[in-house]
């Protein structure tokens, strides 16, 4: 059956479109938790915590926004929590040598983006499996940073510096703030520009968009570039927050990261899901994790609790989907 | 020839340069520049130490040659690792605590092919998960310590020699003897190379290619069962971070050794001679005092040289 047949038989399109409804289950899911949680845990719904969990939820929406992008042309970054330990080091550096935290966000960017930018050249000019690419990545850039600061631990930054992470505006944690900027600029570019636009249309049908003229290596250099730059813009909330940097923050952030997107209904086969998506995605995890701490859960559990959502979140993603069609 | 018939490019000796000449390559650089390299000691020493990497990285051959993928193996290999550790210290049994790693291993690996098999979601999506899982457990059964005081008889395995031959060495090359039988001489082995090239064949032929493949991945969950016993031997205890990044080293080895990533090609000599190029490059950076870090970088530079090298081939 040819799409156009199937479309004209198809019923009249709901009032709410199909990437609404599943960000809806997904933000009732989200509430559904937290009521779980306000029962089971006296302390869930103090300001304290509920702002916590936002600051939490944000570095890992930081990364897996980027993500989204790369997972929505059916590719995948599994570079980023590596790519955040490299970048939060080096800007580490840059700070303690020039001390201006300037320079050093500058460098964090940079380098988080040059990672990202070398992804996308190894997934296009060479065309290797993006998920094989950016695991070679995940392993040279691990080397790289272990390497680079050979156990020690870089510590002690301004205090205007560390004010990104840790302070607050108005009441709120400026990492929140962000977070909001970066969904509304995530948002727009997918769904509102031509880029954004072209982005789903290479994960929908790759073939297809080449045929229509869309430039796929361009867009596909970008779209790594952005997940890394995204990564580099993590590192630094995540260095100016902890106020210290080692080799090994990165190793326990990939895995969230990816969780969020699917758990955010952004389909691993590419042209389905939205960053608002992510971003619900995001928080559910972050909710799941700060429950199981506050009733002290011990965090060995994290990551069996994370891959087994992982597997739930593709799983029923898949399902739905196939009802669907 | 049967194999012939089902593999799409007839002549295997074209990839034969490859990974030789890399081994070679490698051999003669750290001949020249490590001090030592060459010594009788050393030599066996690389040999032993690849062993493990060895029983990882031919079940990973058979798992690339069906297009699939196991990130969860280096996880799983801590876990049965810890599970032999706990396992022989309360039973003081070699056996017992061998067995548990088998079965928890062998659970992995079905557990992976089912996720791909049957509920048909991306192999490397689902052994990451399964890797966050074994990952997880491990640090729950070990309670993030390492797990001390293991019985002689596991610890012996690793020292102990036959006809003076090391016996991890005796298991790696009965390994490999048997997955070069299953697949080159059997059916299995058959039906392996179609899952990769011809899955609609299997069908065809009345077979089911779901269960073949979970069949697949639980030969690799087993060898990482075995080679946990060996991993616990090794380090005298069971350490939560034991297996940490080893199925990325098995996937260099099986990328180095010219198996393809997308058209259900494998070769398990290559492999082998990739498991070697692992060990001589990390051997040889070793003997000249560059840390472990850079001999990861190294060899993540290795795998994404092999794997362009590979996507060129499947252009030409």
């Amino acid at each position: 059956m040819t799409d156009i047949t199937k479309e004209a038989l198809m019923p009249p399109r709901s009032f709410l479109s199909q990437d609404a409804i599943q960000v809806f289950y997904r933000l009732l899911a989200a509430l559904l938790i937290c009521a779980v949680l306000a029962v089971l845990s006296d302390s869930f719904l103090s300001l304290g915590n509920i702002l916590n969990v936002l600051r939490q939820a944000s570095l890992t929406f930081f990364i897996a926004s980027g993500l989204t992008l790369v997972v929505l042309t059916a590719g995948l970054d599994l570079s980023v929590g590596a790519n955040v330990a490299l970048s939060a080091c080096i800007a580490g550096t840059v700070i303690h040598k020039t001390g201006s935290p300037a320079l050093g966000i500058l460098t964090g960017l940079a380098c988080g983006g040059l990672v990202g930018l070398l992804n996308g050249v190894m997934v296009t000019a060479l065309r290797i499996p993006s998920f094989i690419a950016t695991y070679g990545m995940l392993w040279v850039l691990n080397g790289l940073t272990y390497w680079y600061m050979a156990g020690e631990t870089l510590h002690g930054f301004p205090a205007g510096f560390r004010q990104i992470g840790s302070g607050y505006l108005l009441g709120l944690p400026i990492p929140v703030y962000l977070l909001l900027v970066f969904l509304g600029i995530g948002t727009f570019f997918a769904q509102r520009t031509i880029w954004g636009q072209e982005i789903y249309a290479i994960g929908a049908n790759p073939v297809a968009a080449r045929l229509s003229g869309i430039p796929v290596a361009r867009r596909l250099l970008l779209v790594y570039a952005v997940s890394g730059t995204m990564a580099g813009l993590a590192s630094i909330i995540f260095l100016s927050r902890l106020n210290s940097a080692e080799a090994d923050i990165g190793e326990s952030l990939t895995l969230p990261a990816i969780a969020a997107v699917l758990i955010g209904g952004t389909s691993l086969f590419g042209g389905v899901g939205t960053v608002f998506g992510t971003f619900i995605g995001a928080l559910i995890l972050t909710l799941v994790l700060n429950g199981m701490n506050l009733l002290s859960v011990s965090a060995n559990w994290q990551p069996l609790v994370t891959g087994i959502i992982v597997i739930l979140a593709v799983w029923l993603d898949m399902k739905t989907r196939r009802r669907t069609q | 020839m049967r194999e012939a018939a089902v593999v799409s490019e007839p002549n295997p000796l074209q990839r034969i340069p490859g990974v030789a000449i890399v081994l070679v390559l490698l051999i003669a650089l750290f001949s020249a520049i490590a001090p030592g390299f060459l010594s009788i000691a050393n030599l066996s020493n690389v040999l032993v130490q690849s062993t493990i990497l060895t029983m990882l990285a031919l079940p990973m051959t058979l798992i690339i040659m069906t297009e699939g993928l196991d990130l969860s193996m280096g996880a799983v290999l801590t876990l049965t690792s810890l599970c032999v550790a706990i396992v022989s210290l309360a039973t003081k049994s070699m056996l017992l605590g061998l067995g548990a790693g088998l079965l928890v291993g062998t659970a992995f690996g079905v557990a992976n092919g089912w996720l791909v098999a049957i509920l048909g979601i991306p192999p490397f999506v689902a052994t990451l998960g399964t890797l966050g899982m074994a990952q997880g457990l491990s640090l729950i059964v070990s309670d993030g310590q390492s797990v001390v005081g293991i019985p002689h008889s596991v610890r012996d395995i690793y020292s102990a020699t036959l006809l003076g031959i090391p016996v991890p060495i005796v298991m790696a090359l009965v390994t490999y003897a048997a997955f070069h039988a299953l697949l080159y001489h059997t059916r299995f082995g058959t039906y392996i190379f179609a899952l990769g090239g011809n899955r609609e064949a299997l069908r065809y032929a009345g077979l089911s290619p779901n269960k073949l493949l979970i069949a697949v991945y639980a030969i690799g969950g087993a060898m990482a069962g075995i080679a946990g016993l060996l991993m616990t031997a090794r380090m005298n205890s069971g350490h939560p971070t034991a297996g940490l990044g080893l199925e990325f080293d098995a996937i260099a080895a099986v990328a180095v050794g010219g198996t393809s990533f997308e058209r259900g090609n494998g070769w398990l000599l290559g492999t082998l001679l990739g498991v070697l190029s692992v060990g001589v490059l990390r051997n040889g950076l070793n003997l000249i005092s560059l840390p472990s870090s850079v001999q990861v970088a190294s060899v993540g530079v290795l795998v994404i040289v092999a794997l362009f090298l590979d996507g060129l081939r499947s252009r030409a």
